[in-house]
């Protein structure tokens, strides 16, 4: 079975771009599944049934929906070997710029949107910049100039991945997308993969349901903001 | 990427008949792309703009001075070769037009960004039908001046060989020097068109059918001769127009 992580932040297009995705694929007599991580409303799988895309969906809850969806993927993989899936397709919640579900030896997409702004490319962490291919969607509502100018911002952020434009709506660069995926390795399991980046790090007693606020409360990996004009932090000073 | 010709060889249509059709482009070219809404204009347009390979719905392939390229491989960001322009488009960013053009010259690693931005105002004034400066926000331009600077900045500064034109008529530009500009940047230009003026001012007109090419047309002396008229009877609905925006009466039909 192959498999593909895609990641990308809220209403970047993940979504549309898996689907358009799955059509061209049913179109080469492929099958695949998608494995669906959310936090709270399982919204999307709705999408998923009525295109008759078989979809198991995780809802992180309360934690970190990168650290759910690190121990969850080894039974998504089970699961889509299961059903005899050609490829598994797993599309993450899309929260924080520091996600980074992207696995060593396993095919990883970014869908990123020009709407998000030209700073976008440079504020995503792992995310964005150790994917192997980076989707730009809603592309077709901005000038060229604009869209030349986040493809340059992104390719400094990530100067090795595959770029492709495409109109999440009308499925326009479609076409390219499925060139970036031929010959794309296969996976039978990820028992003892490595993920590309370390995860954002939390252990702290909010982690453990504390809602109060104040250093009395605060146990563990808690890190403070440092302020301009104070004297032990030069690297901040207000200029 | 120096692209000397671009060759679109014929799919099928949605019928599934073959296109017996063969387009062969060069640099300076302008090719209209005509046909009722829904004949597949807008397909033809995206299967340039993903450079298809036969992986498309039409089954037609693209090739680039004689073979086919992939421009999504590792390292080719930046490097598209097609630029695309629809009336959809907007501005997004709140900058002025010159730390606009100034963003984009930069990405484009432009040595002398300051007189590149001077080029691109000038240009883009030549075509808008109201003039604009350079510091006023992108976002307030009127339709006719955001095109304008779209086809300007599109034709100065982007590296895109081939550039794809769907529906800009309405917007109040000069459409004609817009081409010409175009063609003195020797873009291979494709302009999808329901505007008649627009439609005649190609050195080639394909024209659509059930989703395939139905035909080429090269326009011949009486068809050059007739675009004149039609330039002029536009001309002429402008003059009407501008009769009536700036509050005068308009009396074309003399009181008997």
């Amino acid at each position: 079975m192959k498999l593909v992580t895609v990641a990308g932040p809220p209403s970047s297009g993940k979504t549309s771009v898996i689907l358009h995705m799955i059509r061209a694929l049913h179109e080469r007599q492929i099958s695949a599944g998608v494995a669906k991580f959310d936090c709270i409303s399982p919204d999307d799988t709705e999408i998923y049934w009525k295109a008759e895309i078989p979809i198991a969906t995780g809802l992180s809850g309360g934690l970190c929906p990168d650290h759910f969806f690190v121990a969850n993927i080894g039974d998504c993989v089970m699961w889509g070997i299961k059903n005899r899936f050609d490829l598994l397709v797993t599309e993450s919640a899309g929260l924080c710029c520091r996600c980074s579900p992207h696995i060593r030896g396993v095919t990883a997409i970014c869908v990123i949107d020009v709407l998000s702004g030209v700073n976008t490319p440079r504020k995503i962490g792992p995310m964005l910049r150790l994917a192997d291919i980076v989707v730009v969607t809603k592309g077709d509502i901005v000038s060229q100039a604009e869209r030349e100018v986040f493809a340059f911002r992104t390719s400094r952020a990530n100067p090795k991945a595959a770029l492709v434009m495409m109109n999440g709506l009308s499925g326009q660069g479609i076409a390219g997308l499925m060139r970036s995926l031929t010959g794309i390795p296969d996976v039978e399991s990820v028992n003892g993969a490595e993920l590309r980046f370390a995860m954002p790090a939390a252990l702290c007693s909010y982690c453990l349901g504390e809602t109060r606020i104040g250093k009395g409360y605060q146990i563990g990996n808690v890190r403070h903001m440092d302020f301009p004009g104070q004297n032990d932090s030069p690297g901040t000073a207000a200029k | 990427m120096d692209v000397k010709t671009l060759t679109v060889l014929g799919g099928t249509d949605k019928n599934g008949q073959k296109e017996e059709v063969t387009l062969s482009c060069a640099p300076g070219d302008v090719i209209c792309v005509v046909g009722p809404t829904g004949s597949g204009k807008s397909r033809f347009l995206s299967d340039i703009e993903a450079l298809a390979q036969g992986d498309t719905v039409s089954g037609r392939r693209v090739l680039v001075n004689g073979s086919p390229i992939d421009m999504t491989g590792e390292g080719t960001f930046g490097q598209k070769i097609v630029a695309q322009l629809s009336q959809q488009m907007n501005f997004v960013m709140d900058l002025a037009v010159e730390d606009f053009l100034l963003l984009h010259a930069e990405s484009r690693l432009v040595p002398d960004a300051d007189a590149m931005v001077r080029t691109i105002l000038t240009a883009a004034n030549e075509l808008a039908g109201e003039k604009f400066t350079g510091r006023v926000s992108v976002t307030q331009l009127s339709g006719g001046q955001s095109r304008a600077l779209m086809i300007a900045d599109t034709a100065v500064l982007s590296p895109s060989p081939i550039v794809l034109i769907d529906e800009i008529e309405n917007a109040g530009i000069n459409r004609r020097r817009a081409l010409e500009l175009l063609v003195k940047k020797e873009k291979i230009t494709f302009i999808a068109t329901h505007d008649p003026v627009l439609a005649l001012m190609g050195t080639r007109r394909i024209f659509f059918r059930d989703g395939g090419i139905a035909g080429i047309i090269v326009p011949d002396k009486a068809e050059r001769e007739s675009a004149l008229y039609v330039q002029q009877v536009d001309d002429q609905w402008v003059e009407w127009r501008e009769t009536i925006r700036n509050g005068n009466l308009l009396h074309i039909v003399q009181k008997r």
